[in-house]
């Protein structure tokens, strides 16, 4: 009866994970094989053009300004708070409704921080439509992500880590340092990476920060298109799906590259700290 | 505080090695501001927007001038004109009053809404009244209009669309009015690719939209050609407007307007799709 | 005068001293981040609700005909969003009902049944998957699911609520398993083997004692999932249909309330914009209701 039982489990394990794996290489294979006819070198370091034919390098330069800067911004400030809310703060009612807090706003729809952004920094800071106002935007839409999988992975490190670190006579910044940070750090930058994620697949709340100029961007202040709104707008306005699957292999590689490095940069310093 | 430190390091690490690989680009871009002159801001209609970017190239190339299109809607744009967030909007459909009153606007290029159906439909031709018939719930089945026995699935754009707006003013009918299990879809290509895939649907498309992946339908008899618009024979059409207050159009924008005016820029809106003025 | 003994103890002194002073700026320094993390959070929530709450409080519009309402027609002064709520509600509860199985085992699967040099390969994948634009799922819904529905199940719309379900399950997908694998894996080892020890087997382990043990990382995956799919917009923009009604079986048009705002406020201002705000505040309502909720069966099962 047992036994059974354990075989229709395991059995339901192995087909779930066949359906999932099935499933996401099937919208994989199924970009590759739309878009990949588009791919040249021309298509990815060519300037956009508005008579078709052009490349995307506008596109790839706007979407890792925004990247970049909404990380620079994000990164520290979501896992200081977090180290905040896990290590320091009183365990208790306040603290509950942070965390309560910012696991609901992990749940806004992107749109709605969009609108702020739209009125908040593009029209009330008067930093018009621009990739800026589109970062600061962003910063505020991964924070609660950071915060979250940063207490999540602080949560997961063994008490007796700490216990046995203070006992030492270590002070409790350095126990933070030395011991917590370090063994939670693989659980951050999966933090990071799914916030890097966000960024790179939003398009709502860039579209009505950032504009969609198709043009290189002068510098953070000008308005321009993010290849997740660029895929979008030729999904919506031109109907082509090609090119729409395209963008998303660049899109693809992009954030496959990232990953890699996020790894390796993850793997350092767990050598270095051990 | 050292791995904070790193934690700095590694965020440090990750953005320099982002910047590193578009650095070529940022120097270019860096030049680009430097020999650059003016900027103008354009901002509106998803229709119009697509025809303004390949005429904004054109101009840039002639001159010195910046030009940046920014396609967000045909509302968006005359509230980004009248307040000055952009210096002139664009828009696919003719302006309220209390709009017209605040803004100058020039007519670019005029544009034609087809309606448009599944390639296998075998029903070519509708009245107008048809038309509004079937937007509007009167009409549910293609078998009432001469073609098989299948459910119309009617098509729209979404509400606040310079299109739709167009669109439902020519034929005759309120928002209120559209059949409530309408697909609402939000862009021309949107509708075109949902048209393209369902031999039960009808929709609406700009002119510079059509292809062979759908079928067109003849209007009242009368074919869905520019000339046919010229000479007011095809009752769907709108004009394409650049809208700017008084105050914001610098010499810039009056000179890209005149050039688009112009018969080169003429020329550049036909091979766009749209109809030339003359 | 002072004797080498007494400047070591000066010394000592002065350090800990820093160290004291170190220790409570950065302290300082934690609790002003999470202060600015909190103070822009409520500056959102604030700001929204704000101008969700404009109509009702200034001008004069009803609340429960707004909820309850059947109609929305901007143009004609008509915002009721029923049909939306409906609609947002069956979706996700929809997508959670296939999405969450199978998330949750196959990032068993991967944790404690694949071989490793499987799960090596196959976790990354899924975890880089969780990146991919929400945009680029519409577009396979688009271009995959909804021929498929029409086609094959001779559906006259494929745009439908089965097709923006079959979507969020698999856009939720990835990010259930990555965040469900990390809470297994951080299961203590010393769980399983005592578990196996006593002669449970490697599945009764797996359900009995590690699931539970995980339990707060597997909700988290939900909550997570849950926010994927009730805030998705732009995929689901691409395949529901955006139709204005009250969807009465799964192969209705829908349009949940997600599509409402992002289909409108591009062209919307003045009262209209507001609208859309407030129906931000309810789906903001359903998140913490829903959030709340799961707090509650995880304090109730601890």
């Amino acid at each position: 009866m047992r036994q059974t039982k354990d075989a229709l489990l395991r059995g339901l394990l192995w087909a779930s994970a066949a359906v999932s794996v099935g499933i996401l290489v099937l919208i994989v294979g199924f970009i590759f094989y739309k878009g990949i006819g588009y791919i040249s070198f021309d298509f990815i370091f060519g300037d956009y053009s508005p008579t078709g034919g052009g490349g995307i390098l506008p596109m790839i330069v706007t979407t890792i300004y925004t990247i970049a800067i909404s990380l620079i911004i994000a990164t520290p400030l979501g896992i200081l708070a977090a180290v905040y809310l896990q290590e320091y703060a009183k365990q208790g009612r306040l603290v509950n409704m942070i965390r309560f807090a910012t696991e609901s706003l992990t749940g806004i729809p992107s749109i709605i921080y969009g609108l702020f952004g739209a009125v908040f920094f593009v029209a009330t800071l008067k930093l018009g439509m621009s990739i800026i106002a589109a970062s600061l935007t962003l910063t505020i839409i991964v924070l609660p992500v950071i915060i979250r999988t940063t207490e999540e992975a602080l949560k997961t490190v063994p008490a007796a880590y700490r216990e046995g670190s203070l006992a030492l006579g270590t002070t409790k910044l350095q126990t933070l340092y030395k011991v917590i940070l370090p063994s939670a750090m693989p659980g951050i930058l999966s933090g990071i990476i799914l916030s890097i994620g966000r960024i790179v697949g939003e398009s709502a709340a860039i579209f009505l920060t950032a504009g969609t100029v198709a043009a290189m961007p002068d510098s953070i202040f000008s308005s321009a298109r993010t290849l997740t709104v660029h895929s979008y707008l030729v999904t919506q306005e031109s109907g082509d799906i090609g090119l729409a699957a395209a963008v998303g292999i660049v899109l693809i590689v992009l954030i496959f590259a990232i990953n890699m490095t996020a790894t390796f940069i993850s793997k350092k310093l767990n050598k270095a700290d051990f | 505080m050292k791995v904070l430190k790193k934690t700095w390091l590694s965020a440090a690490i990750l953005s320099s090695l982002l910047l590193a690989a578009c650095g070529g680009d940022e120097q270019e871009a860096g030049s680009a501001t430097n020999s650059g002159g003016e900027t103008i801001a354009i901002s509106g209609s998803t229709s119009v927007g697509p025809l303004a970017e390949k005429l904004a190239a054109e101009h840039s190339e002639q001159t010195d001038v910046n030009i940046e299109v920014n396609q967000i809607g045909s509302s968006a744009g005359i509230t980004n004109a009248i307040n000055g967030v952009s210096d002139i909007g664009m828009s696919s459909r003719d302006l309220k009053d209390e709009e017209a009153a605040q803004l100058d606007q020039t007519i670019i290029a005029y544009d034609g809404i087809v309606v448009v159906a599944h390639p296998s439909n075998p029903v070519k031709d509708l009245t107008m009244e048809q038309v509004k018939q079937i937007f509007t719930g009167e009409v549910t089945n293609w078998k009432q209009l001469g073609g098989k026995d299948m459910e119309i699935v009617v098509v729209s754009r979404e509400d606040g669309s310079g299109s739709r707006d167009a669109f439902q003013e020519i034929v005759g009918y309120e928002s209120g009015q559209l059949i409530r299990n309408a697909i609402v879809a939000s862009g021309n290509g949107n509708i075109k690719t949902t048209v393209a895939t369902n031999k039960h649907a009808v929709g609406f498309i700009s002119f510079e939209y059509v292809d062979e992946t759908i079928s067109t339908f003849n209007i009242n008899g009368v074919e869905p050609i520019a000339d046919n618009v010229l000479n007011n024979s095809y009752a769907l059409a709108r004009p394409f407007l650049f809208v700017h207050t008084e105050e914001a159009l610098t010499q810039q924008g009056q000179q890209f307007i005149d050039f688009i005016l112009s018969s080169d820029g003429q020329d550049i809106v036909e091979a766009a799709g749209a109809i030339r003025l003359d | 005068m002072t004797s080498p003994v007494d400047t070591t103890k000066t010394d000592i002194t002065k350090a800990n001293k820093r160290k004291y002073a170190m220790e409570k700026v950065s302290s300082k320094i934690f609790l002003i981040c999470a202060l600015l993390s909190v103070f822009s959070l409520v500056l959102i929530v604030g700001f929204v609700f704000y101008k969700g709450a404009t109509p009702f409080v200034a001008g004069g519009y009803s609340f429960i005909d707004f909820i309850f309402g059947s109609d929305w027609v901007p143009s004609e002064d008509k915002f009721g969003i029923w049909p939306m709520i409906v609609a947002s509600l069956y979706a996700t509860v929809g997508a959670l009902i296939i999405g969450v199985p199978i998330g949750l085992f196959t990032a068993i699967f991967l944790a404690e049944i694949a071989p490793k040099s499987v799960a090596r390969i196959l976790s990354p994948a899924i975890q880089l998957l969780a990146g991919i634009p929400s945009v680029l799922y519409g577009v396979f819904g688009l271009a995959i699911i909804v021929p498929f529905l029409q086609n094959n199940l001779g559906l006259a719309r494929g745009q439908s609520l089965i097709a923006v379900i079959i979507v969020l399950a698999i856009m939720m997908l990835p990010t259930i398993v990555t965040v469900c694998e990390t809470a297994i894996r951080a299961v203590p080892k010393t769980y399983r083997e005592g578990s196996l020890a006593l002669g449970a087997s490697q599945i009764g382990t797996i359900f009995k004692v590690i699931v539970p043990a995980a339990k707060s990382g597997i909700l988290a995956a939900i909550v997570l999932g849950l926010g994927r799919a009730i805030g998705e917009t732009m995929a689901v923009i691409l395949v529901a249909g955006n139709a204005l009604i009250i969807p009465t079986s799964l192969t209705d048009s829908v349009r949940p309330l997600t599509t409402n705002i992002a289909l409108e406020m591009g062209y919307a201002a003045g009262t209209h914009q507001e609208m859309l705000f407030a129906t931000g505040i309810v789906l903001f309502s359903f998140i913490l209701i829903l959030n709340f909720v799961l707090a509650k069966i995880a304090k109730g099962g601890q």
